[in-house]
């Protein structure tokens, strides 16, 4: 399956997330992957990382997604995650799930070199910017604390969306700050999570901008939905909704006119 | 100090609910973050400083007992005595013992964190002793009979206006009418009530920032200078300090001093850095005349070798509670223990040694902030994580979520039943969803519409309309 530099094969890991709740996220980092050139697959038997068994402490599961995630996403040049957090479950932590094995240590450590975020990838890798993409506005951008820490994911996203006519991008003081969704925390803990996001999104409403993009859709969700409640008006999209131009006739993932 | 980890969850609730708190840490969480980042501006070699600070206290973590040996060594060579506690009723004993033989009235006190763990303070006051905690928030706390919520900063959950208003309640003797509207106003009120305490006192109790082997020293960090006096003027020292702050030599002792101002409070330096060695000496002209050090263990030695034993290296400076969000909402009286935030997380489970405080390693996101400010670059994530490895292995873990983890992960691991099982959920949501797309209640899924209305799905699963779209059908 191995391509020229020119075409990669690229493999797509649209996550538990994008496939189950927002699949236009999966088609807009397929739109961006083949406009960059890439020979794209989605391997059909994917399912979940294993971040949620793993950050729960559940090391025996985590280890047997990860190995199946290694056997599904082998041959491809790259694989590419629409999210920094799955990407860096992948990259940071499945080495450390196999450190005392070596052989399939040495398959994760494969896997993590070949694992790009898809902002990281189009930037980085392909040196790809949007071409003729206008998103008339301002927005304000959040930076996921997997893909910001874990994977110095900040500057990718911004560079890209410096291409799409009409857009400019206002920054929040608290940008880098944690929105509360934490995986399994939200739910075990909604008082203070919503607390978090409560925090975050007094700061983002305070920059002006009509719009919050972000590259990872369990924070998008979580802030999405509390602004929803609290009733703000600001539209939220995934980064690559915004980039693949796929943001008109589609319902942001709040912030619609006929929201109620 | 009284374990109230087990209530973290209602302790939580209840922070979130008081809304003088919430001014109170706004404030606090925009602060030090901003003056740390300064601090380490200036300072172009900063990031080599921290690896250096994780080295030297790497290295006193593998060679613990030389340089304790060598330490109690230095300290019996300089006319001082060193003590061994086990645990928190021993070192005591011990302090109490050294109270009694000088038929002590008065213990003054410099913040000692060492201290609330073992609540020296209640052992004292049950045995006759009045003990006065001389840094101003502890003053403060003391009088309100209250636990720090801050290791550095232990009164920060306090405004200007509630600390006038305990003045006014407990210093009885001053004029119920007078000015108390400004900070320095409150200071200088302290510092006359503690001016008195400070010439009167038998013993003074210091902690330590760090116990020097090569000299027998210890060092004192403040930003008051009320350690100096308190243990400069009673005529016996009492130094209460856990195993793990030993370092080797003097020059280490001054990296670790580089980082830990900067990283606490974005200080340079602290104002006042002493370093105190033995009892006074014949030349002298003031000092103890008895200096004693209580090394204490209280279960850390349990720690080392285990997967937390990068924790010991902790210098307690303050900077992951200072840089976390968690913190930045709860407070830290919602830990329920001395130590809060990402550092107390990890070490109230080992320390308090049983299931009290198995919400803590919880009650984190995992968004590594406190990682990437520690100075001694402390893998706090990792340390909760394993936290929660332990708890799952030992079940645990609350039977629900136990149940609904594996679950997940039981379809997750075969594609095809989980395929069919999501396909079926989403297209059931699908239909369910309200006309505007969001849901406000879900039954099933109350963690997460309690707070925040929950999107619909879009449509079809991406892998089914994919597989649409790969057959030739448009999705």
């Amino acid at each position: 399956m191995k391509n020229s530099p020119e075409k990669p094969s690229v493999a797509l890991y649209v996550t538990c997330l994008v496939d189950l709740t927002r699949p236009g996220v999966g088609f807009a980092a397929v739109k961006l992957l083949e406009d960059a050139g890439c020979v794209l697959s989605v391997p059909e038997t994917q399912t979940c990382c294993g971040q949620p068994a793993y950050n729960a402490g559940d090391q025996g599961d985590a280890r047997a997604l990860a190995l199946q995630v290694i056997e599904n996403f082998s041959g491809y040049d790259y694989v590419v995650i629409p999210s920094g957090s799955c990407a860096a479950m992948i990259k940071d932590h499945y080495p450390k799930l196999f450190k005392d094995d070596p052989a399939m240590l040495k398959r994760s450590v494969d896997l993590a070199q070949r694992t790009w975020e898809l902002t990281a990838f189009l930037r980085d890798v392909m040196q790809y910017s949007p071409q003729n993409v206008s998103c008339p506005g301002s927005a304000t951008y959040h930076d996921s604390c997997s893909g910001l820490r874990e994977l110095n994911i900040k500057d990718q996203p911004r560079d890209l969306l410096g291409a799409v006519d009409g857009l400019t991008i206002v920054e929040a003081d608290l940008a880098e700050t944690c929105c509360g969704f934490g995986g399994l925390f939200c739910v075990k803990y909604p008082d203070i999570s919503s607390a978090m996001a409560d925090r975050k999104i007094d700061d983002i409403v305070n920059t002006g901008a009509d719009t919050l993009l972000g590259g990872d859709l369990g924070c998008l969700m979580n802030l999405a939905g509390r602004m929803s409640r609290r009733g703000e008006k600001l539209k939220v999209w995934h980064v690559a909704e915004v980039l693949a131009g796929m943001t008109e006739g589609t319902r942001p993932i709040s912030g619609d006119k006929d929201a109620k | 100090m009284q374990s109230k980890t087990a209530h973290f969850k209602e302790n939580a609730k209840k922070a979130l609910g008081d809304a003088q708190l919430q001014r109170v840490l706004d404030k606090f969480s925009t602060g030090f973050p901003v003056k740390r980042a300064q601090a380490a501006a200036r300072l172009p070699e900063f990031e080599d400083l921290r690896d250096a600070a994780r080295d030297i206290r790497a290295h006193v973590l593998d060679n613990l007992d030389v340089y304790l040996e060598r330490f109690e060594t230095k300290v019996i060579e300089t006319g001082g005595m060193v003590h061994w506690a086990r645990g928190g009723s021993d070192a005591c004993s011990i302090i109490g013992d050294i109270c009694k033989s000088v038929d002590a009235k008065t213990v003054t006190k410099s913040k000692s964190m060492i201290g609330e763990e073992i609540a020296i303070n209640d052992y004292l006051e049950k045995n006759g002793v009045d003990p006065v905690e001389t840094d101003l928030g502890e003053y403060i706390i003391q009088l309100r009979d209250e636990p720090p919520s801050h290791i550095i900063v232990p009164a920060v959950h306090l405004s200007k206006e509630q600390v006038a208003e305990t003045f006014r309640e407990k210093h009885t003797d001053l004029p119920a009418d007078r000015v108390l509207d400004n900070p320095r106003i409150l200071l200088d009120e302290a510092r006359g009530k503690l001016r008195e305490k400070f010439l009167s006192a038998d013993v003074g109790l210091s902690g330590a920032n760090m116990l020097v082997a090569e000299t027998g020293s210890i060092a004192l960090v403040t930003n008051e200078g009320n350690a100096d006096l308190s243990v400069g003027l009673p005529r016996v020292h009492i130094v209460l300090a856990s195993i793990e702050k030993v370092v080797p030599c003097m020059e280490d002792a001054w990296t670790l001093l580089r980082v830990l101002a900067r990283s606490a409070t974005g200080q340079d330096l602290s104002v006042y850095t002493s370093f105190v060695t033995g009892p006074k000496r014949s030349d002298d002209l003031d000092g103890p005349e008895e200096f004693h050090v209580v090394l204490l263990d209280n279960g850390r030695s349990s720690m080392l070798g285990s997967e937390f034993h990068d924790m010991l290296r902790c210098i307690k400076c303050g900077s992951c509670i200072n840089h976390c969000p968690v913190y930045a909402k709860i407070g830290g009286h919602a830990y329920g223990w001395v130590y809060p935030g990402p550092m107390g997380s990890v070490l109230s489970p080992a320390l308090l040694g049983d299931v009290s405080a198995n919400d803590l390693p919880n009650a984190s996101t995992l968004c590594g902030k406190c990682e990437t400010v520690c100075p001694v670059r402390i893998p706090l994530p990792e340390m909760l994580r394993q936290w929660r490895n332990r708890q799952f292995e030992a079940n645990q873990m609350p039977t629900r979520q136990r149940l609904g983890l594996r679950a997940w992960a039981w379809l997750a691991r075969r594609p095809r039943t989980y395929r069919l099982v999501m396909e079926i959920g989403t297209g059931l949501l699908t239909k369910l969803a309200p006309r505007n797309g969001r849901f406000k209640n879900l039954p099933f899924a109350k963690g997460w519409t309690s707070k925040r209305d929950l999107p619909a799905p879009q449509g079809k699963t991406f892998m089914a309309q994919w597989k649409q779209r790969s057959n030739g059908g448009s999705s």
